[in-house]
């Protein structure tokens, strides 16, 4: 990968960073949000300095978005840009300044979510890649593997009003708009499953109960990072 | 025909067999010319009996609305700034450059990826990832750079706006809190930029310090020895 010469930060490590960057990735319905808060009132609770945050957008990329999505105008290319224009501001504006100041940062989907998706769609991968360079490697990348049924039934049981880009309807999948979804999730799972061992995914099996996966996210974090050393320095 | 390429990976699903038209691009500063310049070029072609399509950066509907926003304010990094360009750009290649191309067009582009590298080169981002992110770019058929020198530049800047533009003059950049010194280093880091690019892309300098006449005398005759091809 090509480092940015703009951030003082390899690509591949993140040395020179004080803070630590853990993301969770999943597929919808595999229980990731609930394990990664769970995570947070963990370390926020024992007084650690600990930010979460999620794929959100700046508002004026969000209206972008927003427009691009509602009247169907975005290709694969233009889609995979215009996510990639929101997480560089994410990036840039929260959490590079957080792990510069010395946070953990605990990250609900990061640019896996990104690669995944839109190769989906037929992007290259050596041109994501590329693209995501200059956003650092997170220390850990917990991805919770759940079969694709049981994250379908989990999602598709509440009755949920599918957004047509969240079921792939564009890719012509299917005129059914939850079949399209369950085939474009099976997708997008491949494409986990083909990423996790380049990419160093630690896998939870989360089709165990929720407090299990949680000891085992727990104990992880305990072992791979030095967590007395971000404790607050003037305690609450 | 020539078959057109792109500059790298491409776009997912689409092809570029079959595209008659020829996509001619103007990069030069602002204050170089290149609206008056592409203005005479549309009437001679148009009088001769050539289709015309105008296009250039930020006229695509996506996001162009929410870029002079944040032109406005300031507050989007640099790295989200250049990725919401790349945004706008894609979309001016697959919604309109591409289909017009496709329906035998000249299209005549108001600037093109080399203006977006340019900035994003000189406020420190490696060539190699630029050139990486505009794998999706068509190459032009032909590009002219309207190279004028930023004392030109100034004059007509002041002569058109009364006033020189926060980003023309890359204040953002911090390398003078003075408009005119801000713009005349930052205009002359556009032209290094330029310059290093030249070659690489091959793209034809014209001289734009002269008289509009002489100056487009100059590119109708290249012009029209590429329609002639």
């Amino acid at each position: 990968m090509i480092s940015m010469g703009t951030t003082k930060t390899k690509s591949d490590g993140t040395g020179a960073l004080r803070g630590r960057l853990i993301a969770v990735e999943g597929l919808d319905g595999s229980g990731k949000s609930t394990q990664i808060h769970l995570l947070y009132r963990w370390l926020q609770i024992e007084g650690y300095k600990v930010f979460i945050t999620e794929w959100n957008s700046s508002v004026l990329v969000k209206q972008a978005k927003r427009r691009g999505k509602k009247e169907q105008l975005l290709t694969p290319t233009t889609f995979s840009l215009i996510h990639s224009t929101d997480f560089a501001d994410r990036y840039e504006r929260q959490i590079l300044p957080l792990l510069k100041a010395g946070f953990i940062v605990l990250c609900d989907r990061y640019y896996y979510t990104a690669f995944a998706r839109d190769i989906v769609r037929g992007c290259d991968p050596g041109w994501l890649t590329n693209i995501y360079s200059f956003a650092v490697k997170p220390h850990i990348i917990f991805f919770f593997q759940t079969p694709l049924e049981v994250a379908l039934s989990r999602i598709l049981s509440n009755r949920p009003r599918l957004k047509f880009h969240e079921a792939g309807m564009d890719m012509g999948l299917s005129n059914d708009i939850v079949e399209s979804f369950k085939l474009f999730q099976n997708r997008v799972n491949e494409e986990y499953l083909k990423m996790a061992p380049d990419k160093g995914f630690t896998i939870i099996d989360a089709t165990r109960p929720i407090k299990d996966q949680q000891d085992e996210v727990r104990e992880i974090l305990k072992e791979k990072i030095d967590l007395p050393a971000y404790f607050w320095r003037n305690p609450k | 025909m020539k078959t057109k390429d792109f500059y790298g990976i491409g776009l997912p699903g689409v092809e570029l067999s079959d595209l008659p038209g020829k996509l001619i691009v103007i990069e030069g500063a602002d204050g170089s010319g290149r609206s008056t310049h592409i203005e005479l070029l549309r009437n001679w072609l148009e009088q001769h009996g050539m289709a015309v399509v105008n296009t250039g950066l930020k006229r695509s509907t996506l996001v162009s609305e929410e870029l002079t926003k944040a032109k406005e304010g300031n507050i989007l990094s640099p790295r989200t700034m250049s990725l919401f360009y790349a945004t706008d750009f894609a979309d001016l290649v697959e919604s309109q450059i591409i289909p017009a191309l496709r329906a035998g067009y000249i299209v005549l582009a108001d600037r093109y990826i080399y203006t977006l590298m340019a900035r994003d080169l000189v406020r420190g981002t490696p060539i190699s990832w630029l050139e990486n992110l505009y794998g999706f770019a068509v190459k032009p058929d032909a590009v002219f750079y309207l190279r004028v020198s930023p004392h030109l530049l100034v004059e007509r800047n002041f002569q058109k706006n009364l006033t020189l533009d926060y980003w023309e003059s890359g204040m953002d950049l911090g390398l003078s809190r003075d408009l005119y010194e801000s713009f005349m280093k930052y205009q002359r880091m556009l032209l290094r930029g330029f310059a290093d690019m030249q070659k690489k892309f091959g793209f034809v300098t014209i001289n734009g310090n002269r008289s509009i006449t002489a100056t487009q005398d100059d590119l109708l005759k290249r012009v029209r020895k590429i329609l002639n091809e």
